[in-house]
């Protein structure tokens, strides 16, 4: 425990990716079998343990401790599990002078792991209690966030299967394709990134497929790509996903192969075709009788709704039906069909077409254009709002794995821009310390003649280094308010910065007080030329709003 | 509470009144008299007619305020009887910083002890705390909260030289007040087995000196204040400097900084990360919660009155061991020199 202790606390407080990064696969590397292998399924959310609620954690801690001295620490540190961490009396009766280093009674986390999953509900709470009498405050927090299910360490499954591919330096989606095969703690997968033992074999049915990727078309790209060797389709604004149905085991997987199908049950159910299919998910239902379009599409705030929900109620299916467009076809009644070209593939996607449920899936059509000027004119009026660009894929690429060169391009519509103005300014971290270099901007709100500026998003790139240096000198320079590590700075009709801000779309939000919520957005220009008072208004961005969500 | 013990002490604006004696206690703004308890900026500020504190306090009065800080100042010696009228006073070691102490107010039978901001652990860099018996102990309350449990300083700076040991190619950035913390981080640093030389923000110079000059060996310092020729010449080393440095343009010359803190906050994680702290130093010039209640049940004074800080949660836990308490609700006193 104390080894993943250690871990839990230094990544909570590493900013950067690489340093993350570094982080696990020095874990890995050090800490033997079977521990880092319950370490990686705590860190990728895969353990399986019985979850304990806060309140028992709050009533074993107030049998140690007076209750009101436990709830004005609980108010003033913020969080249960690092209150109760710190709170938690020595095992010893005399006040510790120091953290118990060298205790060897501490509980291992395969120790943690492998009781509790063998206990019972009534067992539960005494083995916690006992740990917490064994373990040092880290030790303690870290069994604190286990058991209550949530780490907020900032740290994704994804990231840390790349840590797993730098520790055994093979490919990323040779772990992502092999994980949903692998059993807790991943001894074999271990082995064989240590290079003692062949690759695992996948035995599991329906497991992930690593998905195909797209580069951004650049401007070079037309004058060597012939127009005759590709296809477009149109660059839907869902989530990718990939459905599996192997033997009558159905999956949903997110691109980077986390299972997602819990959240979807309602297009889970509906699968019916044996094979692994490649598309874009999204929200729709049939529209009714005689319409243009056989479904309405949602838009991307839509399927907001149905993301990252804890409890799925029938309500949310019912309001906001999960769809799947498909594109691709990977695997048919077990025949793995990825090294045939995109066209062989397509064929085959369309002569089943006829066994999706039509409620739930359809084909995404291809569009089709005789020159790059005609699919441009195709690009810039696209029918319809959920719409975010073309896709252009070579005839004859098999289905290959990552981001290869030449073969997939996707080719966004221009990014929405508006002028902002810079109202807060945080500093960074790593090479960005001492620079303000986080931005919030705003737009201006009119209310009964009254003009006043409303946050509408916040940006930290898109900048070059001499940009960041001349407004981190307009933020120091213009500073009005100081709260810990942010600055508002001076942001009024006459003075202020204006920011151009370039983003991929707005949604409602509640989050924000300005009630929209920004996508991807990024600074794209300083107009240092631009009164603050021209910069844009929240009516200008409810129009956008409006046209960008077509008419829902 | 008793009104008796308010005869000889009472909380106003400008700070702790004694009548008898007409004099404050770290008063807030300027007075006539002033007893100072040590230096730090919210305890010790310039403008009195008259100020009694220790040597070493008067002089980093002297070193952050100028000579003439105050119209006059008088020397009290540790252990020393002084009296003002007819009240008696002494002044006995906080282990607080350098030159910090407590003041011993003694009229009429009564004996209330201020103890400004004490520790009572070992400090290197300062006269070790005294418990003194008396009838009120006067006591801060900054980490007055169960869940601050210090640990052991010298691990702490364990953890910081592991790190510079795994990073040889960052600057170590270390944020710590310039009176007290810093020497301690730098006096532990050495204490450590780092020998190397330690480069400084140019506010912490004079006090450095200051400390150096009385006797406490801190070891090559050098200035991380000049800009030098790359950004190369800091990596792997550890630099001092106030926290409120860090925002500035300063940082900008160290190569890949690892920002550190050291601190008694840093205990709390979230703490911790919303100031981009990745290497917390929970190092603390107070009493953590298990030394403030420990003092208490030490000195076992008939009342005890809490300054400042999280005053609530210690008057709690003295109502729960049957000793009276009573918060003063000082104002001004602030926790920014931990």
């Amino acid at each position: 425990m104390k080894r993943f202790a250690d871990l839990l606390e230094t990544l909570i407080l590493t900013p950067s990716r690489n340093g993350k990064l570094r982080l696990m696969i020095d874990f890995f590397r050090s800490v033997p079998d079977p521990e880092r292998g319950y370490a990686l399924a705590a860190l990728t959310r895969e353990l399986d343990i019985p979850s304990v609620k806060p309140a028992l954690l709050r009533q074993l801690v107030t049998t140690r401790i007076d209750e009101e001295l436990f709830r004005l620490s609980y108010d003033y540190v913020g969080d249960l599990g690092e209150t109760v961490a710190l709170i938690w009396p020595d095992a010893a009766d005399h006040p510790a002078r120091s953290i118990p280093h060298g205790r060897n009674d501490m509980p291992s986390l395969t120790e943690v792991v492998t009781q509790l999953q063998a206990a019972s509900r009534r067992e539960g709470p005494a083995l916690i209690e006992g740990w917490l009498d064994r373990l040092d405050p880290s030790g303690r927090y870290a069994l604190t966030k286990l058991v209550t299910g949530g780490f907020r360490i900032g740290l994704s499954a994804r990231l840390a299967k790349q840590a797993l591919a730098g520790f055994g330096n093979v490919p990323v989606h040779e772990i992502e394709e092999l994980w949903h095969g692998l059993d807790i703690p991943y001894e074999s997968l271990f082995a064989w990134l240590e290079g003692f033992a062949e690759k695992p074999v996948s035995a599991a049915l329906a497991p992930f497929r690593p998905v195909m990727l797209s580069h951004p078309l650049e401007e070079g790209d037309f004058a060597k790509l012939n127009p005759e060797d590709f296809v477009a389709e149109w660059k839907w604004d869902g989530i990718r996903v990939q459905a599996s149905l192997d033997r009558g085991i159905k999956r949903l997987y997110s691109r980077t192969g986390d299972d997602i199908s819990p959240a979807f049950p309602d297009l889970v159910d509906a699968l019916a075709f044996e094979g692994t299919i490649d598309g874009e998910l999204l929200i729709a239902r049939p529209a009714g009788v005689g319409a243009e379009q056989s479904v309405t599409i949602g838009t991307f705030s839509d399927l907001q709704q149905r993301l990252n929900r804890k409890k799925l109620l029938p309500r949310h299916l019912e309001d906001h039906p999960a769809f799947l467009r498909v594109y691709d076809l990977l695997f048919h009644a077990g025949e793995d069909l990825r090294d045939l070209p995109f066209e062989a593939r397509r064929s085959r996607l369309e002569m089943h077409a006829g066994d999706f449920d039509p409620t739930r899936f359809d084909l995404s059509p291809l569009i089709p254009f005789d020159s790059w000027e005609d699919l441009a004119a195709l690009r810039a009026e696209p029918p319809l709002p959920i719409i975010e660009g073309v896709m252009i894929k070579r005839r004859q690429a098999p289905y290959l794995a990552g981001r290869p060169r030449g073969e997939w391009f996707k080719w966004k519509r221009d990014p929405f821009l508006i002028d902002a103005v810079l109202m807060y300014a945080q500093r960074g971290h790593g090479k960005r310390s001492g620079f303000y270099s986080d931005y919030t901007f705003g737009v201006w709100r009119e209310e009964a003649g009254h003009r006043e500026l409303v946050p509408v998003g916040k940006a930290y790139f898109g900048f070059t280094d001499e940009e960041l240096k001349a407004i981190d000198k307009f933020v120091r320079n213009n500073t009005v308010e100081r709260f810990g590590p942010v600055r508002s700075v001076r942001a009024d009709a006459t003075k202020g910065l204006v920011l151009e801000v370039a983003f991929e779309g707005l949604n409602r939000s509640t989050r924000h007080k300005s009630g929209l919520a920004m996508r991807f957005p990024r600074i794209s220009r300083l107009r240092w030329d631009k009164p603050p008072a021209e910069a844009d208004t929240l009516e200008a961005l409810e129009v956008l709003l409006a046209s960008d969500n077509g008419a829902d | 509470m008793s009104k008796r013990f308010e005869q000889l002490l009472v909380p106003r604006p400008e700070g702790l009144y004694c009548p008898p004696g007409d004099f404050f206690i770290d008063p807030v703004r300027p007075v006539d008299r002033a007893l100072i308890t040590h230096g730090h900026a919210d305890h010790a500020r310039a403008g009195h007619h008259h100020v009694l504190a220790t040597t070493q306090t008067l002089d980093i009065m002297a070193i952050r305020y100028g000579a003439e800080h105050a119209g006059q100042t008088q020397a009290a010696a540790l252990g020393e009887d002084i009296t003002i009228g007819d009240v008696a006073l002494r002044f006995h070691p906080a282990g607080h910083v350098l030159g910090s102490a407590q003041i011993a107010v003694t009229w009429k039978g009564m004996k209330i002890v201020a103890s400004g901001d004490y520790k009572p652990r070992p400090d290197p860099t300062c006269a070790p705390f005294e418990p003194v018996a008396c009838d009120v102990f006067i006591t801060e309350a900054t980490f007055g909260l169960p869940v601050f449990r210090h640990p052991d300083a010298a691990a702490e700076v364990q953890r910081l030289l592991a790190s510079v040991r795994r990073n040889p190619d960052r600057a170590h950035l270390i944020g710590a007040y310039s009176l007290g913390k810093a020497q301690r981080v730098i006096r532990l640093l050495r204490d450590g087995g780092y020998q190397a030389p330690i480069f400084i923000h140019g506010a912490l110079k004079k006090l450095c000196d200051y400390y150096q000059q009385q006797g406490i060996d801190l070891g090559d310092l050098q200035p991380a204040t000049v800009a030098r020729g790359g950004k190369g010449d800091f990596a792997g080393a550890v630099v001092l400097g106030p926290p409120s440095a860090f925002g500035e343009p300063w940082v900008r010359r160290f190569p890949e900084p690892l920002i550190s803190f050291a601190s008694g906050w840093m205990q709390i994680r979230q703490r911790a990360r919303q100031r981009g702290v990745e290497l917390p130093l929970v190092i603390s010039d107070h009493a953590d919660w298990d030394e403030l209640t420990a003092t208490i049940n030490t000195v076992a004074p008939e009342e005890v009155w809490v300054t400042h800080g999280r005053e609530e949660a210690l008057v709690r836990w003295c109502a729960l061991n049957g000793r009276r308490a009573r918060p003063l609700h000082m104002v001004g006193y602030e926790d920014e020199n931990e």
